[in-house]
């Protein structure tokens, strides 16, 4: 399988429906229904309402503008468009030693992600030790200790229930003795509306900021492909807190399109970095923009 | 609720040309409903599901007459407000109870809608009305999803039946046995998340059904969930049957429109709704709470039931005749404290009210336990004048009350700072025009 061959699969399913739309969309003539269709299909991806119509509307006025007929050539651009929207997050190299804390609401694949992560990285070459910072959730950190033991690497864990930070500085201390290339950090998946979750991750960042400032630290947020226009608020939230470097979008193995981060990408600045496509430990991709618009179509 | 606000001013400038009694013609609906689809697909309404509605909410709002007491604004919101409540159910409802013993619930859903979590909240749920409810650890994929059971359960003082990663199917019937020969009225069965494209696994929650089945199987919705929502809930209801809908996550700020979408797609009723991170945060569903967040006008009506349980009818009246009358005092809000933390904390209250929770800042007023006995310490040092009038409170009252409290300076002055706040945000609530709806 090349190298995008997976993540290209995961879109493939769910790509039929959209193709088949996109199909009869392109019979027609380059109308006020082909706009509204194409408008229709944005947001049935989850790209936000206003994106859609904004993108669309640009789109229009370049049809009109250069008298573009050829249906074929339109679609082109277009791909080129929401490309380049995706590539204006810019790009995330993660160089060591590196500590890559993972954020996000309840229920996007926080756990799993790290343990895909570790995997990866452990057979890129890196060495990797893995912080159980999520406390709160029943039996978050035996979940986060299979994924450990699947990937082969060393976890730093406490009790249920315990305080966050002590893990990570914990984690921290091993992480510096033992020269780890790269240290993952899990941490609590609550709703963003909750003080006293962005209050304990900004403690977290503090300390890693004070006690391991020599390495590079990314904090990635985390999010699900079915969520819908809430991810903004979610990553609006969480940006705003501790300030977020890339995005990893999971369970994009479904017919969930997760089309939010074509702008999300690019109003936040942050590019997303890799891609959750199915259950298994080697289920996840470095994110490719062409990759993932191509996917789309 | 600053959708709302928006909503609201988009549709008054559609019908500012309206003289007052006339009465709406199509070309006016056809242009509000525009702004209308918007509202519904920002909150996530399935594209299709938001298109048939506006078809319905366009023939009713056609040549109607504008009432006297309603803008046409208000009039329109209204007519989707009806619609809205009357395609969510327009009442609540329960669970079924099977005719013998024992009352099979099987969960079902995509990984990470809160399925586990859930089942927590059920059976204290269930336990709390006096029935004795089994837990079913029937995740096997998951790592760890059966402890996360055991955990829940023990926190729910409840048993969790459990055969490891033996198959789902085998365990659930050997549940079924243990809940009649140890007297458990009601069996609770958690499954594995699965996507509603996985063939192996849907297969197996039909197998698991055939085997046990459930009197009631709920499909357990992520209340962020997007467009998808439709295909999720269709397939699931397609292949399993559901008898009901749960929605969780809804403490967040999501509006919810996925709601909508399940429930069109497949006429299945939405029993509960999750609201919190505790065990005990699980509520029925009330479809006019519903519509109006996705509307965006606030969640008045669960804050007013809130409002009824934490504070006594009899002092509410007193509160109320305080807010009006702007007597509010700080002996006030000290009484105040307890009764707004029952309700879930101030920040959670605010943020259902109606043209607040975008116009506010309200990041100063989170409430830790910590802080309340701060803020008791604080209010008991002053003076019962100063209590009633804290504008009397220079240097040397406030020195002294630092020392009675064993507090600092800032933090009385922060006090008093949010004193103000409240009784400023009270005096928005009076004139909130919003709430003559």
């Amino acid at each position: 399988m090349g190298l995008f061959g997976k993540f290209k699969n995961a879109l493939n399913k769910t790509k039929q429906s959209f193709l088949s739309k996109l199909d009869d969309l392109f019979k027609r003539s380059i109308g006020d229904d082909f706009f509204d269709e194409l408008e229709e299909l944005l947001i049935s991806s989850d790209v936000s309402v206003k994106t859609s119509m904004e993108i669309v509307e640009n789109l229009r006025d370049r049809v009109k503008t250069e008298r573009l007929k050829d249906k074929d050539f339109v679609i082109e651009i277009f791909k080129e468009e929401l490309t380049n929207m995706l590539l204006e997050g810019g790009k995330v190299e993660i160089e060591t030693p590196a500590i890559i804390m993972l954020v996000g609401v309840n229920g996007v694949g926080k756990t799993t992600t790290i343990g895909k992560l570790a995997n990866k990285f452990i057979k890129e070459g890196k060495s990797v030790t893995i912080a159980a910072a999520d406390t709160f959730r029943a039996a978050a950190a035996d979940q986060l200790s299979v994924w450990a033991d699947r990937a082969k690497v060393r976890i730093i864990k406490h009790q249920e229930g315990g305080d966050p930070s002590a893990v990570v500085f914990d984690a921290i201390a091993s992480a510096k003795a033992k020269e780890t290339d790269i240290l993952i950090i899990d941490t609590a998946g609550r709703l963003h509306v909750k003080a006293n979750l962005m209050e304990e991750l900004k403690k977290m960042d503090k300390i890693i900021k004070r006690e391991y400032p020599e390495a590079n630290l990314y904090k990635l947020m985390v999010l699900d492909a079915t969520t819908g226009q809430n991810a903004f608020s979610q990553v609006e939230a969480f940006d705003k807190d501790i300030g977020i470097n890339g995005l990893v979008l999971t369970k994009l193995d479904g017919t969930a399109k997760g089309g939010f981060i074509i702008s999300l990408s690019r109003e936040l600045e942050a590019p997303v970095c890799f891609v959750g496509t199915g259950e298994k430990i080697d289920d996840i991709e470095d994110f490719d923009a062409k990759e993932f618009i191509e996917g789309l179509f | 609720m600053a959708l709302f606000s928006s909503l609201s001013e988009k549709l008054n400038h559609v019908f500012s040309k309206l003289t007052k009694h006339g009465r709406l013609t199509e070309l006016e609906i056809k242009q509000a409903m525009r702004e209308i689809r918007i509202a519904l697909l920002e909150a996530d309404v399935n594209i299709v599901v938001a298109k048939q509605f506006i078809n319905k909410v366009s023939e009713k709002a056609v040549g109607q007459e504008i009432l006297k007491s309603l803008s046409p604004t208000q009039q329109v919101i209204k007519i989707v407000n009806e619609e809205l409540i009357a395609l969510m159910g327009s009442t609540n409802s329960k669970l079924e109870v099977s005719g013998s013993s024992p009352t099979v619930i099987m969960m079902s859903g995509l990984q990470g809608a809160g399925k586990t979590t859930l089942c927590g909240k059920l059976a204290l749920y269930l336990k709390k009305q006096g029935k004795n409810p089994l837990l079913v650890g029937c995740d096997i994929y998951r790592p760890a999803a059966i402890e996360q059971l055991k955990v829940v359960g023990g926190n729910a003082g409840v048993e969790v039946f459990e055969k490891g990663t033996q198959d789902p199917v085998k365990t659930s019937e050997q549940a079924i046995k243990h809940a009649k020969s140890y007297g458990f009225d009601t069996v609770i069965i958690d499954t594995a998340g699965r996507l509603q494209i996985d063939e192996d696994m849907m297969q197996e929650l039909e197998r698991v059904k055939k085997a046990v089945n459930p009197t009631e199987i709920l499909l357990v919705i992520d209340s962020m969930i997007g467009q998808v929502a439709v295909e999720v809930a269709d397939t699931f209801n397609k292949r399993l049957e559901v008898t009901g809908l749960v929605l969780t996550k809804l403490d967040g700020d999501t509006r919810g429109g996925a709601t909508l979408s399940a429930k069109a797609v497949t006429g299945k009723p939405i029993k509960f709704c999750s609201t919190g991170e505790k065990l005990g945060d699980l509520e029925p569903f009330y479809p006019d709470r519903m519509a109006s967040r996705i509307l965006g006008m606030g969640d008045v009506l669960t804050l007013i039931e809130r409002a009824e349980t934490a504070i006594s009818e009899e002092q509410a009246k007193k509160l109320e005749k305080k807010f009006r009358e702007n007597t509010f005092t700080l002996e006030d809000y000290l009484t105040q404290f307890d009764a707004i933390k029952n309700m879930g904390g101030i920040k959670d209250l605010l943020s259902m009210m109606p043209g607040l929770g975008g116009k506010m800042n309200l990041s100063n007023l989170n409430i830790d336990e910590k802080q309340v006995g701060q803020i008791k310490a604080i209010i008991l040092s002053m003076t019962k004048k100063e209590r009633r009038d804290p504008s009397i409170l220079n240097a040397s009252r406030k020195k002294r009350i630092v020392e009675g409290s064993g507090t600092t300076v800032q933090e009385v002055n922060k006090l008093l700072k949010n004193f103000e706040q409240t009784k400023q945000m009270m005096k928005q609530m009076k004139n909130n025009k919003m709430f003559r709806f």
